[in-house]
């Protein structure tokens, strides 16, 4: 354990008494704790940019099948490598390719997604073919797993536990880039979003333009879902529960106070995760999905046995 | 006639609607004709099925039209932009919306959307608009609660507030009286009627209360299989529109009463 003295002093750029508590400091503790607030204030955005979209509590960014496809790029680059071989197999494993795949995946499942917005009008049917896609990535994933060494379902299994740790400050700025023009896209689209409350018709009836804001919409949620899936692994649940917890929390759908509540929240959730997950007093750190959803999950069936109702 | 020359607000010439798909092309119903004056009251009448919402939705511009010109002030619909319409037509649909956990100011307060900044900032002409659309429906006592807390006919009232607010010549309702009793339609259609004098607005509502509509609006547009009717009800009755409306099998209309009688 690095005492909270020393902690305080590296913060404030003094010389702290070990060197190598000070670089756990800087460049682990710090990027780690960053990383869990755009981590859990972006997931949680794109969950509700989701839910009101579709208007269906249930949306996520998991049901429009981003995580699925960054889980289909990443087991096709973990568990494929013995396919490829040699050199090539070698190379693929590294963590940027890591990365690229992941991206790629929920970028490959945003371009089907956008291209069958654009072609059916009806919201629902996008929620469900998000459904479809996110079965047949996780089909092909288990064929991929079926054929694969143990090794390397090994390593699948542990990126798909999720890590907030393990970025670099290279990689954190560039997660950061993109977390900053999800959270844009977002405030430009708060009042599109209050309107969209009421559904479609009465959108377009009020001078929306539905299809360029569904876009918008689908566009940053995809930039903050699949960045950050990613760089830290598809974390199931927060996308769900975040904006739940939070219109209870705050008792309204007004997205003007929903957006800035549900970053504020997400974050503060993300790093009570985090610190859970460190288990203070231990060396063992519980992977970070398993803890968002065994403490994430209770809190949400308490609040909605409480107050009965789910809200768009 | 010099009074009967009124600004006409909305107008259709040879209007044909239905749906169209690469390979073939549904008419519902053509040639529709109608010119709706300021501050008229209109009721639309038809079967069930018969392309009340089909024609609702063309005059709204959610649906295409397959043939024909309709004219939003003398503008074709064609050509005025989504948010331009949104200044001059504002409308009431079936769709449900109290799924949200909005408080009902909020939610009235939507309808000033087509004039307010881009995130959304109520000016204090807007507030005040909301305000006296919530007075002339004189829901004040609602203002503070959320929309899921209302009944079937406040939340009608509170989506006219909201269409009020959106301060538009054309105000559009589809079905307002459904899933209402008997004492609510006539509260819900009086109000209407009570509107379109007061504000000068031209509302146009969908129905199936033919009796009320008769005794309420100053124009009526019957839609049947064959033919679509525009006139005042008396001329309507007297035109026989109404007689076959329904299949003559089980209701007739007896034009004494203008209503329909089981047989």
């Amino acid at each position: 354990m690095i005492p909270l003295k020393d902690v305080v002093q590296t913060l404030l750029g003094e010389e702290s008494i070990k060197e190598s508590w000070q670089y756990i400091i800087v460049n682990y503790r710090i990027p780690k704790a960053i990383v869990a607030i755009l981590v859990g204030a972006g997931l949680g955005v794109s969950g509700l940019l989701m839910q009101t979209l579709f208007r269906n509590p249930l949306a996520g960014p998991y049901v429009l099948g981003l995580s699925s496809g960054a889980s289909l790029g990443v087991a096709i680059v973990i568990l494929g490598a013995s396919l490829f071989g040699g050199i090539l197999g070698q190379f693929l494993v590294t963590k940027w390719s890591l990365i690229i795949a992941s991206s790629g995946g929920s970028f490959l499942v945003l371009l089907a997604v956008i291209i069958v917005s654009s072609r059916v009008k009806d919201t629902m049917a996008i929620l469900i073919i998000g459904l479809m896609f996110a079965s047949v990535t996780a089909a092909l994933v288990s064929v991929l797993s079926y054929f694969s060494t143990a090794e390397e379902l090994q390593r699948y299994i542990f990126w798909s536990f999720g890590s907030l740790g393990n970025l670099t400050w290279d990689e954190l700025t560039i997660l950061f880039v993109a977390f900053i023009i999800g959270i844009g896209l977002t405030i430009y689209s708060i009042k599109s979003l209050n309107v969209l409350l009421l559904g479609d018709n009465y959108a377009q009836s009020l001078g929306l333009n539905i299809k360029k804001h569904r876009f918008v919409l689908i566009l940053a949620t995809s930039i903050l879902a699949g960045s950050i899936t990613a760089f830290v692994g598809p974390i199931a649940f927060v996308g769900l529960a975040v904006p739940h917890l939070t219109k209870l929390f705050f008792d309204t759908s007004n997205h003007r106070v929903l957006v800035p509540a549900v970053i504020l929240s997400g974050s503060i959730l993300l790093l009570l995760c985090d610190s859970i997950s460190q288990l203070p007093m231990s060396e063992f750190t519980l992977p970070i999905n398993a803890v968002t959803s065994l403490f994430g999950a209770p809190v949400v069936i308490w609040l909605l046995v409480r107050k009965k109702k789910l809200f768009v | 006639m010099n009074d009967s020359k009124k600004h006409i607000v909305l107008k259709t010439e040879s209007l044909s609607i239905g749906y169209q798909t690469k390979k073939d092309k549904t008419v519902v119903a053509e040639n529709i004709n109608f010119e709706l004056g300021k501050g008229e009251l209109i009721g639309l009448i038809g079967a069930n099925g018969i392309g009340k919402s089909t024609l609702l939705k063309t005059i709204t511009k959610s649906q295409k039209s397959l043939g024909g010109t309709i004219y939003v002030n003398g503008k074709s619909l064609d050509k005025v932009s989504n948010m331009t319409l949104a200044k001059e037509m504002s409308v009431v649909l079936t769709e449900n919306v109290s799924q949200t956990n909005l408080s009902v100011y909020e939610l009235i307060a939507l309808g000033r959307q087509p004039y307010t900044n881009w995130i959304g900032t109520l000016s204090s002409e807007d507030e005040l608009k909301t305000t006296a659309a919530i007075e002339a429906i004189q829901i004040t006592d609602l203002m503070h609660k959320k929309c899921f807390e209302l009944s079937d006919g406040q939340l009608q009232k509170v989506m006219l507030a909201r269409a009020l607010a959106q301060d538009t010549d054309i105000i559009v309702l589809d079905e307002p009286t459904t899933h209402l009793d008997l004492y609510h339609k006539v509260s819900v259609l009086k109000l209407l009627q009570k509107l379109a004098k007061e504000t000068q607005k031209t509302i146009l509502f969908s129905t199936h209360e033919i009796n009320v509509t008769l005794s309420l609006c100053d124009k009526v547009i019957v839609m049947k299989e064959a033919v679509t009717h525009f006139g005042s009800p008396q001329q309507l009755i007297e035109e026989k529109a109404f007689d076959d409306l329904f299949p003559e099998d089980l209701v007739v209309f007896d034009s004494k009463t203008s209503s329909f009688q089981i047989k």
